[in-house]
């Protein structure tokens, strides 16, 4: 096989995977409203993806808003824009790194769970035993799970968010002597609607496509054993990929609306 | 078990059933009848198309062309609610026991049992039929166990109380006794002749082992060269003088 036919190969099986993608998608809008509703599921992995996040997405949010100041602290002092530090930092971590980071970090703990969890599902038939119970393994296995990290995710951010902004506090009010008070008071007066609305919005979006893409792979698991490793791997890649394009895509219209 | 009467009426008839992977030709035209009542062996090589067919039975594969009848109804014609239906009245239990690893055994019986209120109507407590079940499997005590801590044979008995739990009409053993020690095995095979006198079950079994055939079947199918190549009570396969028969009974 020659160069130029491995290029159209590899090309041919992204269109496949892109196709089957949205077949996955198209399945899910058209069985999310269906009955039966998986109440007590959705709120198992609800309670399995946001309680078990929350420690991981504290510490890095910490950290980065930590860091994030400090590294920021001597340019800002060199300009003489020390006071500028609440708004930098609320503004960013708020707008962008937040989301993203927070996005990712959920990409690579919950998106390769459930990668893992339905690709051994799969290939130990339990998936199957599901359906030859006549029972819709799509319903309770995929919906519940979509519905739960687009629901989520958005609360981790927030949360995320608040803590990094701690971080950033803590780091001025020891190094500069800035109140917490004075700090937050700033944040929120450099905070608009604007910065807000539209980053949550994104949240979801970034929710749905950790969940999306962690069950595609999953439940269309293949190859047996290696093939769960497989999913659980490529579920990360993919996510990963999408969670960018989406955040292009968010700040392209945002900044057209904004 | 004696031969069985074929004169009754068949509850599964499949006709002219193909179907491949690829250039893989796994059923070529692959044609049987399943009678009420009736334990139907199916054996076969590996990689004879055994599984596929009773996959193709269940609607987990579709098959590239022939008919499938289950009760009087085309597989191949059925809405997907009423497939879920029809699956109700045919349990399925899989070679590796398919039990939910994340539930515990009592929720691995109740899964099926809450999602079908058209047939049980709203049950308030399913204890007693759960209990009922693994009482059958005689595993009344694992009811509160998570998977991981049943042995193998267990696990093959919760997989079937978890499909009698359903009341099937028809029974589908995918090669129940692989994998389990001799003693087991024996006792997998009585369980499922106790379940098929008391339930009045219709049974086809997928398997290799020619003890069980032996024991449990009214009838034979040898699934070569990817069609039924031969059909009979194991008596009279057993004494077939064709070598390619009597390679399954050395």
């Amino acid at each position: 096989m020659n160069n130029n036919s491995k290029i159209v190969e590899s090309f041919k099986t992204f269109l496949v995977e892109v196709g089957e993608l949205s077949y996955f998608t198209s399945r899910f809008f058209k069985e999310v409203f269906r009955p039966p509703y998986e109440f007590k599921e959705f709120l198992r992995q609800c309670y399995n993806m946001g309680n078990r996040s929350l420690l991981l997405v504290s510490v890095t949010g910490f950290i980065i808003g930590l860091v994030f100041t400090l590294q920021s602290r001597p340019t800002l002092l060199e300009f003489g824009a020390v006071s500028w530090m609440p708004s930098m930092v609320s503004i960013s971590i708020i707008r962008e790194m937040g989301p993203i980071i927070t996005a990712l970090i959920c990409a690579g703990r919950i998106g390769s769970g459930i990668g893992a969890e339905l690709g051994s599902m799969r290939v130990t038939e339990q998936i199957d035993a599901m359906e030859v119970s006549g029972t819709n393994p799509f319903n309770f296995l995929v919906i519940t799970r979509i519905l739960a990290t687009t629901l989520m995710l958005p609360i981790l951010v927030f949360f995320g968010d608040t803590i990094a902004i701690f971080g950033s506090a803590m780091v001025e009010n020891i190094k500069g002597n800035v109140s917490y008070l004075l700090y937050f008071n700033q944040v929120f007066d450099s905070l608009k609607f604007s910065d807000i609305i539209p980053t949550t919005i994104k949240t979801f979006f970034f929710g749905f496509a950790i969940g999306l893409v962690g069950c595609y792979k999953g439940y269309n698991c293949k190859k047996g054993t290696a093939g769960v490793g497989l999913a659980a791997n490529s579920a990360v890649v993919y996510t990963s990929m999408l969670l960018f394009i989406i955040d292009f895509i968010a700040v392209f219209i945002t900044n057209i609306f904004y | 078990m004696s031969s069985f009467d074929v004169k009754s009426k068949p509850i599964i008839e499949i006709k002219n059933l193909y179907k491949s992977f690829g250039d893989n030709h796994v059923l070529d035209g692959f044609t049987m009848n399943l009678y009420e009542g009736e334990n139907l062996v199916i054996m076969g090589k590996s990689g004879s198309g055994k599984s596929v067919m009773i996959k193709c039975l269940i609607g987990l594969e579709e098959p590239d062309s022939g008919s499938i009848e289950v009760m009087g109804k085309n597989i191949k014609e059925l809405e997907h609610w009423e497939l879920d239906e029809l699956r109700t009245e045919i349990g399925f239990l899989f070679q590796g026991s398919a039990l939910y690893d994340s539930m515990s055994v009592r929720e691995n019986l109740e899964f099926p049992l809450r999602r079908h209120t058209k047939k049980f109507g709203v049950i308030e407590d399913t204890t007693p039929m759960v209990m009922e079940a693994l009482e059958n499997v005689g595993l009344a005590h694992t009811i509160n166990l998570m998977p991981s801590e049943l042995s193998g044979g267990m696990k093959r008995r919760v997989a079937l109380a978890r499909t009698l739990i359903l009341q099937p009409k028809i029974i589908l053993y995918d090669e129940p006794t692989t994998g389990l020690d001799p003693i087991t095995s024996k006792e997998i095979i009585l369980l499922m002749i106790s379940i098929q006198k008391k339930y009045n079950t219709s049974s086809i079994i997928i398997t290799h082992d020619v003890d069980c055939a032996r024991v449990i079947s009214n009838r034979m199918i040898l699934l070569i060269d990817n069609i039924n190549y031969a059909e009979g009570t194991f008596e009279e396969l057993s004494a077939s003088e064709d070598p390619k028969i009597k390679a399954f009974f050395k």
